[in-house]
């Protein structure tokens, strides 16, 4: 492990084992189990119960390392292992197999305000939740003050948790991790919640210690912008597997140009006209652009094929959408039985960020079939704005502005 | 596969920084030096016990007091009364008492430390600390509760006109005692529940068993022949020496029992540290 290299994980693998006959939650299955293998003992070839154990590979043969001051950013689809991943550097769980070696003092943050007690205090909670990261009696002491000023919430100190609005509980919580002072910090998904200015005031706190280039950090986030901003590089896993490390620009690239953005459907039982697959291209998108390939089938031609599409935030509020009619002169195919409709947008305007679509499939005059949410994308925006405030202040949509002043 | 010796030294001028190696089964490798790291978080545990509990309850303290109250009263009617046991000299409802207070004492250590990693399974799964402290913090709730009760069996003690003698000096010892039998069993049966549900309705269960297969409700004195038996009982001794510090009545101090509750309270604290430590990696998996 050379000097500057503060993380090294080497072939790291976590196993879980799934199937309710090797994991024996009462001990009824024990002992049934137990005494079905008694009796396996006179009748061969019945031992088969051990054979249900299904083996799931959480991480398999994971390795990285981290140099000093790294704000490293982790991508990866749902189930990927980037949990897992984090709770193997923190210590949470053991791995399988494979070694990490961490030089100084780990602190992580897997969820906001864990061990707060509802029944407690604000600031028996910040003693409480301080010593649950990590923290001394007296480093909290030391820090307690800066902790209060940045939580907002000094006049409420002495009254209890469970009746704190949801803001200032994660206002108070952010304030005590955003004081942990470790060598690693690990930190997955929590700047997800809290409103939209406190949770700027926490970026900038962590790309303030970072930039000191004595922090180093694991990230995780969906939020292509914020790992963007903050991070200098990437890795990316995919069921359980490294599959990329180098800068995050690359990183990200890398991961928004694979081609899982895409989904089949069944045909329908009685013949209908129905949507085959929706797919966004990841060239497009690493462009820049959103273009959206929908094949559609029909047992009689469709005159014209019609295909809507709407874009919404990942939280489910549409932002935009189109279709075909909409079109009006500028486009009049021939009627078709089958095919591909592309649509595509070249000047997006919208923000980086998470967005899903739903797929519609009519003709002039009727719809026969849709598809709601049913592909998920990451768009990276190629405009930059330093400094650009979290998208939940200012929405997904990113116009042209002009700005003028007339000053007096 | 120890790989420490393979990491090379710390430039010179530059302090070492604490290196840490996370590897399968490395978890118990600084057991007791991240046990002492993590002491404050040990005391901020048992502070938020002893808090919640006394803040959730309307009477508060009251609770502490009101249960060994009422079993003090209805054993001294049975035992003192109906079955007419003889006390030696001391006023009855001292004798239930000073039995009570260990039982319970014990008991509720027992309770709190076998539930203890189950109703702190949210911590376990999002952060890493040595997972021992809860156990350990869970022996603080008894303890204050213990405290209340002792208070009132001193001032009980001198409304029937009864100065402690010097033997109360020594109840410290045997207060460790009964929480280092409870400790130790309740290691096992914590990390049983982790597994196996079912223990937390055994746990109750024993309990309940033990309040009649103790000497609680009657001094040994009265159960000659049984006295072998009862001495099986890991929590005669330590009744038999709570009453020998409280209640002074010339007594001669009994080692039988005490041996009893020495032996088993040394195998029971290190064989559920092992069973613990072997376990404690597989917690967060498995809550």
């Amino acid at each position: 492990m050379a000097a500057d290299i503060i993380i090294s994980a080497e072939n790291v693998s976590k196993r879980y084992l799934i199937g309710h006959n090797v994991v024996d939650t009462t001990l009824r299955d024990r002992f049934s189990r137990a005494i079905r293998n008694a009796g396996s003992l006179f009748v061969p070839g019945s031992r088969a119960s051990k054979a249900t154990k299904e083996e799931f590979w959480a991480l398999k043969d994971v390795s990285f390392e981290v140099p000093r001051g790294q704000v490293l950013g982790i991508v990866g689809r749902n189930g990927a292992g980037k949990s897992t991943l984090l709770k193997v550097l923190s210590r949470i769980t053991e791995p399988t197999s494979g070694r990490v070696r961490m030089r100084g003092s780990v602190a992580s943050l897997l969820e906001v305000g864990t061990g707060f007690h509802p029944e407690l205090s604000g600031r028996e909670n910040v003693y409480l939740n301080g010593a649950i990261l990590g923290m001394s009696r007296s480093e909290i002491t030391r820090k307690f003050d800066e902790i209060v000023a940045f939580s907002e919430v000094e006049r409420f100190l002495d009254t209890p948790v469970k009746h704190y609005s949801s803001g200032m509980y994660v206002r108070l919580a952010f304030a005590i991790a955003a004081h942990l002072e470790p060598d690693i910090l690990i930190v997955d998904e929590v700047l997800a919640v809290g409103d939209a200015q406190f949770q700027k005031k926490c970026l900038n706190k962590v790309s303030e210690v970072t930039r000191s280039g004595e922090r180093t950090v694991l990230f995780v986030s969906h939020n292509s912008a914020a790992l963007q901003s903050i991070c200098t590089a990437g890795i990316w896993m995919k069921q359980g597997q490294l599959v990329f490390s180098g800068p995050i620009n690359e990183c990200l690239a890398a991961y928004l140009r694979t081609g899982s953005r895409a989904a089949d459907f069944p045909a329908p039982a009685e013949p209908k006209p129905y949507i085959v697959s929706v797919r966004v291209d990841p060239r497009a998108l690493a462009e820049g652009r959103i273009m959206v390939e929908v094949a559609f089938s029909s047992p009689f031609p469709l005159s014209p094929p019609v295909v809507g599409i709407t874009i919404s935030s990942r939280f489910g509020q549409p932002i935009c959408g189109s279709n075909g009619r909409m079109a009006g002169d500028s486009w009049k195919p021939a009627a078709a039985s089958s095919g591909v409709v592309t649509a595509s947008i070249d000047h997006v305007p919208l923000h980086s960020d998470t967005y899903r679509l739903s797929v519609y499939l009519g003709d002039s005059g009727m719809d026969y079939d849709q598809k709601l949410d049913v592909v998920d994308f990451d768009y990276v925006s190629p405009r930059f704005y330093p400094q650009m405030p979290p998208l939940q202040l200012i929405g997904p949509a990113d116009f042209d502005w002009s700005w003028s002043l007339k000053a007096d | 596969m120890s790989g420490r010796s393979l990491i090379p030294e710390a430039a010179p001028g530059v302090a070492p920084p604490r290196e840490l190696v996370i590897e399968p089964g490395g978890m118990s490798l600084n057991f007791w030096k991240d046990l002492w790291l993590y002491r404050d978080l040990l005391v901020f545990l048992t502070m938020r016990d002893i808090k919640v509990r006394y803040k959730q309850t309307v009477l508060g303290v009251g609770w502490a007091i009101i249960q060994p109250v009422v079993t003090t009263v209805i054993f001294t009617f049975v035992f003192g009364k109906l079955a007419g046991m003889t006390a030696g000299g001391v006023p009855y409802p001292l004798l239930v008492l000073a039995g009570l207070l260990p039982w319970q004492l014990f008991s509720a250590a027992l309770s709190g430390s076998s539930v203890s990693l189950i109703s702190n399974a949210h911590l376990i799964s999002k952060v890493y600390f040595p997972r021992l402290i809860i156990p350990l913090s869970s022996l603080g709730v008894a303890l204050v509760d213990f405290l209340v009760v002792l208070g009132l069996y001193f001032c009980t003690s001198i409304w029937f006109g009864r100065v402690p003698s010097w033997h109360w000096t020594l109840l410290p010892v045997f207060i460790i005692l009964a929480l280092t039998l409870a400790f130790g069993a309740g290691l096992w049966f914590t990390a049983l529940t982790v597994k196996y549900r079912d223990f937390r309705y055994i746990v109750p269960f024993i309990l309940q068993v033990g309040v009649f297969i103790s000497p609680i409700g009657y001094s040994t004195g009265v159960v000659p022949t049984w006295r072998h038996l009862l001495d099986l009982n890991p929590i005669t001794g330590v009744i038999d020496a709570f009453r020998w510090c409280l209640l002074s009545d010339g007594q001669p101090f009994d080692q039988h029992g005490i041996l009893t509750s020495v032996a088993m309270s040394a195998i029971l604290t290190l064989s559920g540290l092992w069973y613990f430590r072997k376990m404690e990696r597989t917690f967060a998996d498995v809550v």
